[in-house]
């Protein structure tokens, strides 16, 4: 990481995510990190890298291939005094860890009375674009913005994913961070922190006044790419990053649509029951009379994620297809 | 032969009264159609049949009271190629047209309990000819039932001008309703840009839609509004909408007028008249004219100002109408737009059609109730469109004169204030007059100072014969 | 070392030869027959629709609940399972927070939230009924693992039936306490069924206690029906996982008398096995064994009985006159922060 003079650092949202992982762990003794090859082998990602050296083996726990053992033994450790970073590799292996999530993490506190908070963070990869196939490349973080007790996060800029850590571990209650794969490399400046990042907002990225671009996590770079060609034709975008998929900043779109009057949702996830059916929902609930054109959206084919190149990158969103959308909105 | 009888409609139902026939001799007809309008002692109900078949003789005549479970009509058995086509369906004649029998028949057995099958594909020049026997052979405009004439005259529709999808070309209910569709509004409306219509007073009948299929958006909205094209912009992170239209509805109203006005003192050069004038005579008729007559029917001040104003514009069409296109632009109608204060601020200004032709009562009892819907923000989208010509009255806020701001694209406003007692001089005789002030802000692109000399001076002339307006 | 048992708090009387074997007896005749006397008044308000959803009865179970609670202290947790209405009573939740919680009222140990498979009391470190089979292992193991770390010297017990071993997480839990040597205590209650399905039905290698040991953790099996052999079981390990030993697993050979659940025709087992069962009660068993011993037992079981039914009278006249939880409340304790609108 090289700082410039004015405070600004070169930095990957690899290291963005790293940085942060390592001022928790300093900041409080509590916390630790858990999961599959987080210590020795640096991450799956490379996220911790160079943790269990500084940490040691206490602090940075490579856990067998239990994901419902380790997410369970999160929870666990939560309840009992701890502030757990919990790590699964992808979201498709959090489908073993569900009913611990589900059952467990977000059914507790209520379940009890009150009485079992439990101040988790699970982290974890998600959605597809490096030929991972269709065991390790689909978006589910839909699924978990379904369910009430948790909150669940999207970081998609170098800020977020050093910023947004530290918020969850402060929570009382579970929060899960989705992680898409295909930012790690994103790289950029990292300016000093502007004061406390708040986990209730969407950000807009990109003020614009004829169509809005909702969106989040691996998303938010092709709807970026996609307003900066949509100028080009004469369409002012908007970008909106969603940031927090649980609990929705329904406010944030409402006001985005009230300016633009359209809206395209853009989700890696399938369409069908998918987030984006949940944010055009609210759209048609709060903002029916700012459209002046139906809402589109822009999802992933409804297919398992394919292997070969081509294939995977057809049933993407693509910054083409966020652009045809505007249009459609707009023309 | 089956039998088409008076219908129980209920336990203590025991007779009908046939109102209407709503079919013909001869005519075919679908089980679930309604032949018949039966009134009972409850109400008037359209009345269904339960056999397909061609109605045979009609054995009752409109008006006739009879006991339930009366024979009213017979209904004969279809040929075998005979079945008859659906009339209320819509003409497509992209669209291949399926054998009608066997689709006929399969469509009743398949859904036996509806009241409407299947819409069949309507005859067309290529499908096989309708069953044309002489009853329905020659029918064509002037030949429709009685239900589709009430229709049509109800929604205001010329059936010379529908076309008939029905047999022999007959027009249809549906033909109807469509037309009273058109006649409506737009295909289709994007809620926007009818929330804006609504705002900016733009009447979205006769809007041509630019978006898909013809959907009016809100830049067709605003490119068809009188007055300012920025849409009402709401405060960046605002709340949600459904919680704050009220406020942002109100917002958007300012927004809108202080864009006309901007616009109005930017480009119109206006001039400035004004006028007293004495309402002795005027006011005098008014009692006279109240004097045996409810409440609710009392003619005010206001009345006889607007009729006069309208009366004017007629008189000198110089000031009814548009600057468009850098040229005046006279309107065939006067439509005065009445500009009402609303209690929360703002203002709009509902539009009386052709209010120089009103009679006083009639341009009352519409006065009031543009004014109360006004208040109530239930103005149609269509009575704030348009105006040719505005009429300011600020009497009842106490001002004696207003020199207003044009609308444009009008070409003038008249402002009439506060009927005051003022000494006044008539042929050498001082006598304490009721006095108004009109006065007239008018564009000296379109007129000048004499056209405007001219209009004040004929609604002093008018207003000193009350009995002619 | 304190134990916590219901209503009677013991002075830590360790010397069995001193505080009278007798009077220990008594007081172990005296938890089970509590648990015994609570459930059957379940079925009672049950049928009288007093009680809905799911309730699960541990009656014919309860020498395990009482066994193992004397082993434990009253800093050490508990995670159970949806038949844990023994579990709770032995670790001294006050039976009318637990019948008002069936009750769902607003002063059932969980709020009326949770009902008879969801009772739970953080201050006595009770974890909860977890209804799904297995789901409360790898909790117990991270409450373990917490424990380990902060250096505290504490036993987690966790509770779970023979039917939790067909299921992934008891493997994953078993082998992750094992591998990291986590003060966990894993009790199975083989009742020999899991709802209706016998266990050479659903396992291949029915010795349980063999397969925890394959794990590399100290298992064996244990008389589920004999309240002092449970004990002594519990206690050595216990010991064993204080001093540092890692998990420990007991398989406790028991059996329910009643049915799975309380709409369960019990089809599925004999009758004559059932009888069988029954005539190795823990409760009359102590009883007998009590009276082989020459010591006093009969005015000891009335004036036990009479406390018993007192306790739980009071539980169901307080249950009763308990205000319902308000339904503005509906959506309290989803978040901690704030109320979920979303």
């Amino acid at each position: 990481m090289a700082s410039d003079a004015a405070g600004a650092a070169k930095t990957t949202y690899r290291e963005a995510m790293r940085e942060a992982l390592r001022e928790a762990l300093r900041a409080d003794d509590r916390v630790f990190l858990m999961g599959e090859d987080v210590g020795r082998y640096g991450g799956c990602f490379g996220v911790s890298l160079g943790l269990l050296e500084e940490f040691g083996p206490e602090r940075i726990l490579d856990t067998p291939l239990s994901e419902s053992a380790f997410v369970g033994a999160g929870i666990g450790a939560a309840l009992n005094g701890m502030r757990p970073i919990v790590e699964i590799m992808t979201v498709n292996f959090s489908l073993l860890a569900l009913d611990q999530i589900l059952n467990n993490a977000a059914t507790l506190l209520h379940m009890s009375g009150g009485q079992l908070p439990v101040p988790l963070v699970i982290r974890m990869t998600t959605g597809a674009g490096r030929q991972l196939a269709a065991q390790h490349s689909h978006s589910l973080e839909g699924w978990y913005a379904h369910i009430p007790g948790i909150r669940v996060l999207a970081p998609a800029t170098i800020e977020d994913a050093r910023h947004m850590l530290a918020p969850a571990l402060a929570d009382p209650d579970p929060v899960l961070i989705f992680e898409h794969g295909s930012l790690y490399n994103a790289s950029g400046e990292l300016g000093p922190p502007a004061g406390p990042v708040d986990l209730d907002h969407a950000a807009v990225r990109r003020p614009g006044t004829d169509v809005s671009l909702i969106t989040y996590g691996g998303s938010l770079p092709k709807a970026l790419t996609a307003a900066d060609e949509l100028a080009a034709d004469g369409i002012d975008a908007e970008v909106v990053d969603l940031r927090t998929l649980r609990p929705l900043d329904g406010r944030a779109v409402a006001a985005s649509v009230a300016r633009t009057h359209r809206a395209v949702v853009i989700d890696e996830a399938w369409r069908s029951g998918s987030l984006a059916a949940e944010v055009s929902a609210r759209i048609a609930e709060d903002s029916f009379y700012e459209l002046d054109a139906p809402v589109e959206r822009v999802c992933s084919a409804e297919v398992p994620i394919p292997y070969a190149r081509l294939l995977e990158q057809a049933a993407l969103p693509q910054t083409a297809d966020i652009i045809a959308a505007a249009h459609r909105a707009v023309d | 032969m089956a039998e088409f009888t008076m219908p129980s409609l209920g336990a203590d139902m025991d007779e009908g009264t046939l109102q209407e026939w709503l079919v013909h001799a001869g005519d075919p007809v679908r089980k679930g159609d309604p032949v018949a309008v039966v009134e009972t002692a409850k109400s008037t109900i359209e009345v269904e049949c339960f056999e397909a078949g061609r109605i045979g003789q009609l054995l009752v005549t409109p008006g006739t009271t009879v006991p339930v479970g009366t024979p009213l009509a017979r209904i004969e058995p279809l040929a075998e190629a005979d079945t008859p086509t659906e009339p209320e369906a819509p003409a497509k004649p992209a669209r291949p047209p399926r054998p009608p029998a066997a689709e006929g028949a399969r469509s009743t057995a398949r859904k036996p309990s509806r009241r409407k099958p299947t819409p069949l594909q309507a005859p067309t020049a290529t499908g096989p000819p309708p069953d044309h026997d002489h009853a329905v052979e020659h029918r064509g405009h002037g030949d429709e039932g009685p239900l589709v004439r009430h229709l049509a005259e109800e929604a205001g529709i010329d059936l010379d001008t529908v076309h008939g999808t029905g047999r022999g070309g007959r027009v249809t209910r549906a033909d109807v309703g469509r037309a009273a569709a058109a006649a409506r509004s737009p295909a289709r409306v994007t809620p926007y840009a009818r929330r804006l219509a609504r705002e900016l007073g733009v009447d979205l009948r006769g809007l041509t839609g630019t978006g898909p299929d013809g959907t009016v958006r809100a830049s067709d909205v605003r490119a068809a509004a009188p007055g300012p094209t920025t849409p009402p912009t709401p405060q960046s992170g605002g709340g949600v909408p459904a919680r704050a239209s009220a406020v942002r509805r109100k917002e958007g109203m300012r927004e809108a007028i202080a864009g006309l006005m901007s616009r109005a003192n930017r480009e119109i050069p206006h001039y400035y008249l004004s006028t007293s004038i004495d309402m002795a005579t005027a006011l005098d008729w008014m009692h006279e004219h109240n004097h045996h007559r409810p409440v609710g029917e009392r003619l005010l001040p206001a009345a006889l100002l607007l009729k006069a104003a309208a009366r004017a514009a007629r008189e000198v069409p110089e000031l009814n109408g548009h600057w468009l296109d850098g040229r005046f632009a006279a309107a065939e109608e006067v439509r005065l737009g009445v500009a009402v204060s609303l209690r929360g601020g703002g203002l709009v200004a509902p539009v009386l059609r052709n209010a120089d032709a009103l009679e006083l009562p009639q341009l009352m009892s519409q006065l009031k109730d543009l004014v109360a819907r006004a208040r109530n923000g239930r103005l149609r989208g269509s009575e704030v469109a348009d105006p040719t010509l505005t009429v300011t009255n600020l009497g009842d806020q106490g001002v004696e004169a207003v020199l207003g701001v044009i609308y444009p694209p009008q070409v003038a406003l008249v402002g009439f204030g506060r009927v005051v007692e003022r000494p006044w001089a008539v042929n050498g005789l001082l006598g304490v007059r009721p006095v108004v002030t009109a006065s007239l802000s008018a564009d000296h692109r379109a007129t000048d100072g004499a056209v405007g000399a001219r209009y004040l001076t004929s609604v002093d002339r008018l207003l000193q014969s009350p009995e002619e307006l | 070392m304190t134990s916590v048992r219901g209503t009677h708090r013991r002075k830590a009387t360790m010397g069995a030869d001193v505080a009278t074997r007798a009077e220990r007896r008594g007081e172990l005749l005296h938890a089970m027959l509590r648990i015994r006397r609570f459930e059957e008044r379940c079925v009672e308000l049950y049928s009288a629709a007093k009680i809905r959803g799911f309730v699960h009865l541990y009656i014919g179970e309860e020498a395990v609940a009482v066994g193992v609670n004397e082993a434990l202290t009253a800093e050490d947790a508990v995670v159970s399972t949806y038949r844990e209405h023994g579990h709770a009573l032995a670790r001294g939740l006050p039976a009318e927070a637990i019948m008002a919680e069936m009750y769902g009222r607003a002063t059932g140990c969980s709020g009326g939230r949770g009902g008879s498979m969801h009772l739970f009391d953080a201050g006595r470190h009770f974890y909860g009924g977890n209804a799904i089979v297995a789901g409360g292992l790898p909790l117990a193991a991270g409450l373990a693992l917490a424990d380990r770390m902060c250096g505290r010297s504490r036993v987690t017990c966790c509770f779970f039936g023979d039917g939790a071993f067909a299921e992934g997480e008891f493997h994953e839990t078993a082998n992750l306490a094992a591998l990291w040597g986590l003060p966990l205590l894993f009790v199975c209650e083989n009742n020999l069924y899991a709802m209706g399905t016998a266990l050479q039905r659903h396992e291949a290698q029915t010795d349980l206690a063999l397969r925890a040991a394959s794990y590399g953790m100290a298992a064996w099996a244990v008389d589920g029906m004999d309240v002092e052999a449970v004990e002594r079981a519990a206690r050595r390990a216990a010991e064993g996982i204080r001093g540092g030993g890692g998990p420990y697993f007991l398989e406790m050979r028991t059996y329910r008398f009643r049915a799975h659940s309380m709409y369960d025709p019990d089809r599925y087992r004999d009758k004559a096995e059932v009888e069988r069962w029954k005539a190795r009660d823990p409760v009359t068993r102590l009883a007998d064994r009590m009276r082989e011993d020459a010591e006093p037992v009969e005015d000891l079981l009335g004036e036990t009985e009479r406390q018993v039914t007192e306790e739980i009278d009071a539980a169901v006249d307080g249950a009763e006159r308990a205000p319902e939880e308000p339904v503005e409340s509906l959506l309290q304790h989803v978040t901690s922060l704030r109320t979920e609108a979303t």
